[in-house]
């Protein structure tokens, strides 16, 4: 986000321009949770596939109401404290004028809110891909409530609202590698290690079932993103908001090499798995990254992300804990790659004047970074996890190891994604009645006949 | 009657076909099946973890014939499925002690 720094002769003016380009960048950020259900959706087996869909669309559906009725005032209301905002206007969006403009920016605050409120519904729909084929439906729906109420909300705060202690600091997160990335893949490692793995973890072969569904779903993640990142310049008036946009593709694409080329020389493959989740890593990695780096400056990042979340997904099976679809692998370790690398590839001529280390720059942003990551990464583990513990006790967060088996999706959705069988049905009546066997067998047909 | 079972390469199928019917064969049926013998499957990989899969898709034709065409039938089939390489498949036979036609109630020989 940028910084609200205002110059007394600079009264801000409302921007058509800016307006448009948000609204279509809120779009194209609701697009990437569908987008994630798709990534997800595909690498599950058959069985929990709906589960999956539905675990990242409930998100739509809940965060949304919750920012309108409070989530915008903790995560953009008045500071308290540095932890959390509050903001009496804000709630329920109720006293928001209809051109009312923040000092320094250019587009209504009802339009920050949206596209703002696009980032709170992504981010507790990341967690879900540690979670597949053994979460109740309603824990998780409850969960994801408490989880923006009680980790996002603040961490938004935290990150980007004026005040908290992360932005004041001087932590970069262009766009949410700390405040999205790194608290999704950290919440998801602590409730999987109150939850447990899935029945058959490390035994029973779980492969994708679908990755044609998972290359679409990259595709539309690619593609979303760039509303995302570039999107979260507020507006276009000074070039960064484009840097940014540039560096989103370019990360990308070295990510998604470097993740392959890996692959080739240590499985002998390049997997279409490979190239999507390669793609994911570059797209976190530069999220927090992209608008204090060159484009240069990009490919490393995103090369050096690929690599390391290609190695990451392989700990699962060292250390024995169940991150199903790999969210502490790609979206902690590419979110905590990406924070991280601000403090070496920040060039000081982009979204500020913070020097990283190969740029003749001393170790402080460095030092800031590290601080925004472990922080969140602290904050959320914890906050998830005792999350968890206390719905496990209560309702319960997963179904009967029976139900798992026979598939999450029939016993919590009363329904299958997809019919392969052409039995049943037809109505055709019938043109003749039954007839009787014959009473005498009929004398051999002469004639050859053969049939089945 | 006998039933003839040919477990085969999916491949063979086209050629499998042709050749019953240029036999005399007017009905068949044919399931998608999977299994292994010699042949082994292969190895995938998902983000690093190596899967093997044993089975190898093959399929399954049934034919029912009158007894006398059965070791005829029987050769057809091995000819036309045959690549002379690992996994070509099996084919056995079976008695079969009745069969009805649906539509007719045709029993025995009447109803292949």
């Amino acid at each position: 986000m940028p910084p609200g720094i205002l110059l007394a002769a600079e009264e801000p003016t409302l921007s058509s321009a800016n307006t448009g380009f948000m609204l279509i960048c809120s779009a194209l950020v609701m697009l990437m949770t569908p987008g994630l259900a798709f990534f997800y959706g595909g690498m599950v087996r058959v069985k929990s596939t709906l589960n999956m869909l539905m675990m990242s669309f409930i998100s739509l559906g809940i965060v949304t109401i919750l920012w309108v009725l409070y989530g915008f005032s903790v995560a953009f209301g008045t500071d308290k404290g540095g932890l959390i905002g509050w903001e009496g206007d804000f709630l329920g969006l109720s006293g928001l004028g209809l051109t009312e403009l923040w000092p320094g920016y250019t587009i209504p605050v009802y339009v920050f809110a949206v596209f703002q409120l696009m980032f709170a519904v992504l981010t507790p729909a990341l967690i879900s891909g540690a979670l597949a084929d053994r979460v109740k439906f309603t824990a998780w729906a409850l969960f994801v409530a408490l989880w923006a109420t009680l980790v996002y909300f603040p961490v938004a705060h935290w990150v980007w609202g004026a005040g908290g202690w992360a932005f004041e600091l001087g932590v970069i997160d262009f766009a949410g590698g700390t405040a999205v990335h790194i608290n999704a893949g950290a919440a998801a490692l602590g409730v999987i290690l109150v939850i447990g793995k899935r029945v058959g973890f490390k035994k029973d072969p779980m492969r994708p079932h679908s990755l044609p569904l998972v290359m679409l779903g990259a595709g539309l993640l690619w593609f979303g993103w760039f509303g995302f990142n570039a999107g979260s310049w507020l507006g276009n008036d000074d070039g960064v908001g484009a840097v940014m946009f540039v560096n989103t593709q370019v990360a990308t694409a070295a990510a998604m090499l470097a993740w392959l080329a890996y692959e080739k020389i240590r499985h002998g493959a390049f997997t279409t798995l490979g190239a999507a989740s390669g793609a994911v890593a570059g797209l976190v990695a530069i999220t927090p990254s992209g608008g204090s780096c060159s484009p240069l400056g990009a490919i490393a990042i995103g090369a050096i992300a690929g690599v390391l979340c290609a190695m990451a997904v392989g700990l699962k099976y060292k250390f024995g804990y169940d991150d199903s679809l790999d969210v502490v692998g790609v979206h902690l370790v590419g979110g905590v790659v990406g924070s991280l690398l601000v403090g070496f590839f920040a060039t000081g001529g982009v979204q500020n004047d913070a020097k990283g280390l190969f740029y003749g720059g001393d170790a402080s942003q460095l030092g800031y970074q590290a601080a925004g990551v472990f922080g969140t990464l602290a904050y959320s583990l914890v906050v998830s996890a005792i999350l968890a513990f206390v719905i496990d006790k209560t309702i319960g967060m997963r179904v009967s190891e029976d139900d798992e088996v026979a598939g999450v999706d029939t016993v919590e959705h009363a329904e299958s994604a997809y019919d392969f069988s052409g039995a049943g049905g037809g109505t055709a009546p019938r043109t003749a009645a039954v007839p009787a066997p014959p009473a005498t067998p009929a004398p051999e047909a002469p004639a050859k006949k053969v049939d089945a | 009657m006998k039933l003839i079972t040919a477990v085969v390469k999916p491949h063979r199928l086209d050629e499998i076909k042709e050749a019953l019917q240029a036999f005399g064969v007017h009905g068949l049926t044919v399931t998608e099946a999977s299994g292994y013998g010699r042949q082994r499957g292969h190895t995938e990989v998902y983000r690093g973890a190596e899967y093997t899969v044993d089975l190898v898709p093959k399929i399954r034709i049934e034919v029912l014939v009158e007894d006398d065409d059965a070791e005829q039938l029987i050769d057809v089939v091995v000819k036309a499925a045959r690549t002379g390489k690992i996994g070509d498949g099996k084919v056995w036979s079976i008695p079969v002690e009745t069969a009805v036609r649906v539509r007719t109630g045709e029993r025995g020989p009447d109803a292949l």
